[in-house]
């Protein structure tokens, strides 16, 4: 369980560094997306069509952030729970070359594989966490669909984000790993 | 006979919907404080420290302590002597939470469930009211989220299923939903009534203070029992792994019929929100 700095776009190289348990810093520039703005993606790619956004190598943070007060650049931002993005994560990884993904909770074995196969990684922050991590982000501003509100698709400029890598390119599950570590039944 | 003016209850409700999402209670601020006493995972600790430190700058700030300042779920409980004055109470409800959520800086989440337009306002609400005797009006706001409330589930259950049922069921919920509903969850759980009735019964027993146990002893023996065995799962703070799964378990009991046995567990997040007021 290592501390590493990292900051997209990320490399194959710095995907086969990371292994589950490890904190990772993230710096510089994510994007936002959640269930709403991910399924116009997937529908545009099936239509043939581009993306509003190059997600070559790019972190999508699964988020809905509340409104920003004023004086702030954005109000609290937790991630949101990723098994809804599961259906559309998938063909981003494979398609436009999506390489980091942030969240909480389980992600299903099509995930998994697309991880492994095409090289990602599945990082969670804390749930819940929602006005600390909210310290971590300095810019936003709203890049794609903004009448989706809070699912519009933001581009952040984050500057030491801590997240956790769950799901790593070796097939390693985080969640599995540490209930197994302490369950007492 | 006692009056209630309409805008006393809206502003009322705007107030709940604020207070509820900025301002942790003291109650889950301890069982945080009390978890990261006992937990023995390095990541389980530092989770929970981070949860101690997300409340307090959502309270010093005024921010929400997380993003999914959720629906707005609203218990009344109506004194037969009250009379509301200048309006239809729901309708005060509403405006309550509309002017809540847009003052408070609060995301709204309601959505049509077709075709998932964000309504824009929070509304509508979603409102519980019970008639009681006596000329007192409470209005307590439970703000929701919905990865939670997502993970919560029902079970019409055969009699013969039994309290070693009722374990299973509960233990397996908490299992199965793992990381996804931000643990350490609170588990208001319904036992009895109907298929409604144990779902409402499940969300009530999410108002109680943590600690506070079941009036009947065998119910109050059986939260006992399942918030140890929900701690040995080891799903711990975040679903990281731990021995801090669940802060509290709170059943409400009723009478069913005699060929039923609904069991409904609603899962609350560890961001539990709720305020009250009473006129």
């Amino acid at each position: 369980m290592a501390t590493k700095y990292l900051t997209p776009p990320l490399t194959d190289e710095a995907l086969a560094d990371l292994k589950i348990g490890d904190l990772v810093y993230l710096s510089g520039t994510i994007y936002t997306g959640r269930d709403a703005a991910h399924k116009r993606l997937v529908d545009l790619l099936n239509a043939g069509e581009e993306l509003p956004v190059d997600l070559q190598g790019q972190v999508i943070y699964y988020v809905g952030p509340s409104p920003a007060k004023p004086g702030n650049p954005i109000g609290s931002a937790g991630p949101t729970t990723s098994y809804r993005m599961d259906a559309y994560a998938p063909t981003l990884i494979a398609k436009k070359g999506l390489k980091g993904m942030i969240g909480k909770g389980l992600r299903n074995a099509d995930v998994k594989k697309a991880i492994t196969e095409d090289k990602a990684v599945y990082f969670g922050a804390t749930g819940g966490a929602a006005a600390l991590i909210a310290k971590c982000i300095k810019e936003a501003e709203v890049v794609a669909y903004p009448e989706l509100g809070p699912e519009a698709i933001r581009k952040l400029r984050v500057e030491n984000l801590p997240v956790t890598v769950i799901n790593d390119i070796y097939g390693d599950d985080l969640y599995e790993e540490g209930v197994k570590q302490y369950n007492e039944e | 006979m006692k009056t209630v003016e309409y805008q006393t209850i809206v502003d009322a409700v705007a107030k709940l919907c604020i207070d509820g999402n900025y301002y942790l209670g003291e109650d889950v601020m301890n069982a945080f404080k009390k978890g990261l006493e006992n937990e023995v995972s390095p990541t389980g600790k530092d989770i929970l420290k981070q949860l101690i430190e997300n409340a307090e700058i959502a309270a010093n700030e005024q921010v929400p302590m997380c993003q999914d300042c959720g629906v707005g779920v609203v218990f009344l409980e109506i004194g037969q002597d009250v009379k509301i004055e200048g309006g239809y109470i729901n309708d005060a409800i509403t405006e309550g939470v509309i002017k809540g959520y847009a003052d408070g800086y609060l995301r709204k989440s309601m959505c049509d469930p077709f075709t998932r337009k964000n309504t824009g306002n929070n509304a509508p609400a979603i409102i519980h009211t019970e008639i009681v005797p006596g000329d007192k009006l409470k209005i307590t706001v439970a703000p929701k989220g919905g990865g939670s409330e997502n993970m919560s589930a029902i079970a019409m259950m055969a009699p013969s299923a039994g309290i070693e049922g009722v374990k299973k069921f509960i233990i397996e919920r908490v299992r199965q939903a793992g990381p996804n509903p931000c643990p350490p969850l609170l588990l208001g759980i319904g036992i009895g009534g109907n298929f409604e009735k144990s779902a409402i019964l499940a969300k009530r027993a999410l108002l109680r203070e943590i600690g506070e146990t079941s009036p009947i002893p065998e119910v109050a023996e059986l939260e006992k029992e399942l918030l140890e065995k929900t701690n040995k799962l080891g799903v711990g703070p975040a679903g990281l792994g731990g021995k801090t799964t669940v802060l509290n378990v709170a059943i409400e009991y009723h009478p069913c019929h005699i060929a039923s046995f609904p069991v409904a567990v609603n899962i609350n997040c560890h961001a539990a929100r709720h305020k009250s007021i009473e006129f």
